[in-house]
């Protein structure tokens, strides 16, 4: 799915990043993301990878658009795919 | 997380209704209908569909989805592949979503029920790990989906994966086959709404080439219901200025130019080459294949998959009335099918768009069955 999932990154070590999703921490490769990314960046992630740093002047937008899919009933599509993104990371290190 | 201070701005009831308005108006003064438009993204279709935004749109504009489901348009022999790979005895791991999509004969799921070895991962990165764990066993990656998770595959094979793994490739590319379906004979699309976060990656730059070819405009979309209404208003004024554009609507997320760090991994690794979209068309440079320098983490090179034995049993029938081509194509909709809900339904699926949670098909299905109200009413 081409949504991805935002997330916080907690701590950075090499290419590797523990990211934290909605309470939920897990590992991100950072291989592909264009910025430098430390502790306390949001990161856009899909299948395991960050593929963007989100600009600190849209990371609210882009939780609040998030908060509200989530808040959909657990049968809804986008809701399953949001979670089945968070579950495309490696679980908690 | 925190608190969603702007909530208002993405579900604004009013702001929604004067987008519609507007929309009706921009529809009605390019003066002739329908006003056909093309998105190419299963979450697109999923935002349309849960918000019944389908049914707000103006009567004259036809909003369709195109081959924008990655499982989907994953053809009938590269299943038949990965699924003759596991019958041979090889480990293969795959996303969830591949295991009930059917081949000729099988799906990767009916040979794991008979003990083939098929392992569901979320990512590349989870195969990489099993293949470590196990290093005297060779492990294959049925590497399927369009440029976001092609460019993992391609971070994979870049950074040191161990010499028993390998991937069956079957990424798509999509700016090569919103080509092919402008220029199929009776297509209507005189527009596309281009997915957000396959943009990302790609940067909007990728369509001005196709909009300069085509004429055809070109508007990269957020995914909230004012996303969608606002980029189809600016879609339909410039199908109604004959503007033929590219246009970001989505300037949060996606950039002129994309991210260069992945692109650059990604045509370091893979190579376009021409191939079946299943039901649509062969796709000239719609397919990635691993380039020379990786031949030795190519499967289809590695091995010699045997797919021939498997067409020695008869396809199931139902396979032939299936219309997921058509409508991935943007001809037909999941109603116009025969087997729609009534033989094809999520729990036993006869196509691929009824499989996975971005497949027309299944979307239609969850969210009601028939989800243009207009044509009810």
């Amino acid at each position: 799915m081409c949504l991805g999932v935002p997330g916080r990154v907690v701590s950075v070590n090499g290419f590797s990043a523990v990211v934290d999703f909605w309470g939920v921490q897990k590992q991100v490769l950072l291989h592909l993301v264009d910025e430098p990314v430390g502790p306390g960046d949001y990161v856009l992630n899909h299948v395991g990878y960050a593929i963007r740093k989100i600009p600190s002047e849209d990371i609210a937008a882009t939780l609040a658009m998030y908060d509200q899919l989530l808040d959909a009933k657990p049968e809804d599509l986008m809701r399953q795919d949001i979670e089945g993104e968070v579950g495309a990371s490696k679980g908690r290190p | 997380m925190s608190a969603p201070l702007r909530t208002l701005e993405f579900r604004d009831p009013l702001k929604a209704k004067q987008l519609g308005a507007r929309l009706s108006e921009v529809v009605d003064q390019v003066g002739r209908e329908p006003v056909s438009v093309m998105h190419v993204c299963g979450s697109h279709e999923q935002a349309i569909a849960r918000f019944g935004l389908r049914s707000a749109f103006p009567k004259k504009l036809d909003v369709v989805m195109g081959p924008g489901c990655p499982v989907c348009i994953t053809d009938v022999p590269e299943v038949d592949e990965a699924v003759a790979l596991a019958l041979q005895g090889v480990r293969v791991a795959t996303y969830g979503d591949m295991l009930r999509v059917p081949g000729t004969v099988k799906s990767l799921g009916d040979v794991r029920g008979e003990g083939a070895k098929v392992e569901v991962v979320y990512g590349i990165d989870q195969a990489l790990e099993l293949a470590r764990a196990t290093p005297a066993e060779e492990l294959v990656f049925f590497a399927t989906g369009f440029e976001t998770t092609a460019v993992a595959t391609a971070s994979a094979l870049l950074h040191d994966p161990p010499p028993n793994f390998s991937v069956l490739s079957a990424h798509k590319y999509i700016p090569p086959v919103m080509e092919i379906v402008t220029e199929m004979p009776g297509s209507r699309i005189e527009g596309f709404l281009a997915a957000g976060h396959a943009a990302v990656i790609t940067g909007s730059n990728v369509f001005e080439q196709f909009v300069r070819d085509h004429g055809v405009p070109v508007v990269v979309a957020g995914f909230e219901p004012l996303d969608i209404l606002a980029a189809l208003v600016r879609l339909t004024e410039l199908v109604r200025d004959r503007e033929p554009k590219v246009v970001n609507m989505f300037p949060r997320c996606v950039t002129a130019e994309g991210n260069r760090v992945a692109q650059e991994q990604l045509w370091q690794v893979f190579t376009p080459t021409g191939g079946q979209w299943r039901g649509i068309a062969h796709v000239p440079n719609g397919n990635l294949r691993l380039r020379d320098d990786f031949a030795r983490f190519d499967a289809r090179r590695r091995f010699t998959i045997d797919v021939a034995k498997l067409w020695a049993y008869a396809p199931p029938r139902l396979l032939g009335q299936c219309r997921c081509g058509e409508i991935m194509s943007g001809s037909k909709r999941p109603s116009d099918c025969a087997l729609f809900g009534k033989a094809c339904v999520p729990e036993s699926p006869v196509g691929a768009c009824m499989v996975s949670t971005e497949g027309t098909c299944r979307i239609w299905h969850q969210y009601g069955g028939h989800l243009d109200l207009r044509s009810v009413s």
